[in-house]
């Protein structure tokens, strides 16, 4: 990981060390969301429209997996020659959600099984611009 | 009793690549749908279109666009978007005028282009997007159906045989339709020999999109004794309800679910039928034959189970007895379903009603339900629509 690549959109992670996910909660009712929200408060029962920034669980267990074998289309860049990737869906205890994301490098689908504790982690992934990459959320499973 | 309505004619172009303007292909399954109902154009007062918004302004105003096609004659228009449900929606719009005594007989119509290739996404950065955030961070369609189809396998053992002889049973059912834009049957090693996209669905399991359009000609249950069509099918029930806060499936385009630490998680797709039940006064012991949405071969197993056909999990025990294939227990998806069709959006729901209705007439060939007295679809799109039509012999 290059410590001078930019995040890959602006606003929806720490970095460092125990990176987390950036996203929001409704003062009211608990509600979290990611990507934060703003505005008015989702739940039907809630009338809220303060939230306030949270970092999400940085651990959860897998939910479900799968892979990318053909290149995305645009905006997504690929490396070339083009390598497959695997995908986690990952559910977050504390926050009831499940996030998605990309599973980190060189860890494929036969390494993974629902309940899996997973972490996230930050990598790059190749950008149009920028020749480093951009830094982009990844789950890992705990070692 | 009032609140049913009678579906008198059904018609379709077939699916394929055409290379047609969708206009066409309306008013060719138009034709089709007056000429079974037996009556003209110019008794039609209604014209419930279900809007694409892939050929321009004319795919937004679709009823007026096909009423213009078929001749300007007056009838009032309506055009219905609602993503996959479109044509369910435009069916219920059609429901709506007709019970309330506004008009007697309406056409119900929807039909679409797909684009060549892939619609390529505007360019620049558009953080606030979901679908261009998710793209970017290399989440795809088929990410979405391929997470449903391995938790199945995590949770309940399914295998991806059991995904192949979804498509195997399918390809079957829509061989003999002359519709169907697919008519091969494709065998267990056909599917196993396809190439991965998303683990575990290989290319086989996933549907492609078509070209196609569907019509159907409904009205008054008044105005169906007076033609001499007393015993048409009816429309029983239509369910197009919205999602419950919190969603506990995640949904394309999102990269998370709702947060249920306030509000209970609720699945959608099983919401759909339940609705659609209680319209009907009836459960699904009832049923005799279901039109899903097999967006994948996974997701029908998925559906079967939404539809109570059986307990959660148990799916694909039924199609491994062959519960699922004409002649089983519960036949699923007799006309082939999106894999021998492909999706075309604003015309599938509708098309999805056409198979039960001729599937209830006893009109289906050898693809023919026996004794088929109940039917329902169930389908699932973009922003919170849905929909679940039960029809009634
Ligand atoms: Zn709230």
């Amino acid at each position: 990981m290059t410590q001078a690549a930019k995040p890959v959109i602006e606003g929806f992670f720490t970095t460092g060390d125990k990176p987390a996910l950036l996203g929001s909660r409704c003062v009211k009712c608990g509600t979290f969301y990611f990507p934060s929200v703003e505005g008015f408060c989702r739940n039907p029962d809630c009338d809220c429209s303060q939230f306030e920034s949270v970092e999400l669980s940085r651990t959860g267990k897998l939910w479900s997996f799968t892979n990318a074998c053909y290149k995305p289309p645009e905006p997504y860049v690929a490396q070339e020659p083009f390598e497959p990737y695997a995908i986690a869906a990952v559910e977050l205890e504390k926050e009831k959600m499940i996030v998605l994301g990309q599973v980190a490098e060189g860890i494929g689908v036969e390494q993974l099984k629902a309940g899996l504790a997973m972490e996230l982690v930050l990598e790059t992934i190749p950008d149009a611009v920028e020749a480093e990459g951009k830094l982009v959320w990844k789950w890992k499973p705990v070692a | 009793m009032t609140q049913e309505i009678a579906i008198i004619g059904a018609g379709m172009h077939p699916w394929g690549k055409w290379g047609r303007k969708f206009v066409d292909y309306g008013v060719e399954a138009a034709r089709e749908a007056l000429a079974d109902a037996g009556i003209s154009w110019r008794d039609v007062q209604f014209v419930s279109g279900a809007a694409t918004m892939r050929c321009g302004y004319p795919g937004y105003v679709a009823g007026a666009t096909f009423a213009q096609a078929l001749g300007w004659q007056g009838a009032e228009v309506n055009t219905s978007y609602a993503a996959c449900a479109s044509g369910s929606q435009a069916l219920a719009a059609a429901r709506a005028k007709i019970l309330s005594g506004q008009a007697e007989v309406a056409l119900v119509i929807g039909a679409d282009t797909t684009p060549k290739g892939f619609l390529a996404p505007a360019k620049g950065e558009r953080p606030d997007d979901p679908d261009w955030v998710r793209f970017r961070v290399g989440i795809t369609n088929p990410t979405y159906f391929a997470l449903y189809a391995r938790r199945r396998m995590e949770v309940y053992g399914d295998t991806q045989d059991d995904f192949a002889q979804v498509k195997v049973k399918n390809a079957e059912h829509g061989f003999s339709n002359p519709k169907a834009r697919y008519r091969k049957k494709f065998t267990m090693e056909d599917v196993a020999a396809s190439a991965m996209v998303a683990d575990p669905l290989r290319l086989m399991d996933i549907c492609a999109t078509s070209d196609g359009g569907a019509a159907l000609i409904v009205c008054s249950l008044d105005y169906a004794r007076k033609i001499g069509k007393a015993s048409a099918p009816r429309v029983a029930a239509i369910s197009t309800v919205t999602p419950t806060f919190a969603s506990a499936v995640i949904e394309m385009p999102d990269l998370a679910t709702d947060s249920a630490v306030a509000m209970e998680a609720h699945s959608f797709r099983a919401a759909l039928p339940r609705k659609a039940y209680e319209e009907a006064g009836i459960g699904p012991e009832d049923v005799s034959v279901a039109e899903v949405y097999d967006l994948s071969t996974a997701l029908e197993l998925d559906w079967v189970e939404d539809l109570q056909l059986c307990p959660r999990g148990e799916a694909a025990a039924l199609v491994r007895e062959g519960a699922t294939r004409i002649g089983g227990r519960i036949p699923v998806n007799p006309s082939g379903g999106l894999a021998c069709f492909g999706e075309a959006v604003p015309a599938q729901a509708i098309a999805q009603v056409c198979e039960l209705t001729w599937q209830l007439r006893g009109q289906s060939g050898s693809r023919q339900v026996q004794g088929a007295k109940v039917g329902i679809t169930a389908n699932q799109g973009l922003f919170g629509h849905g929909s679940s039509v039960i029809v009634k012999a």
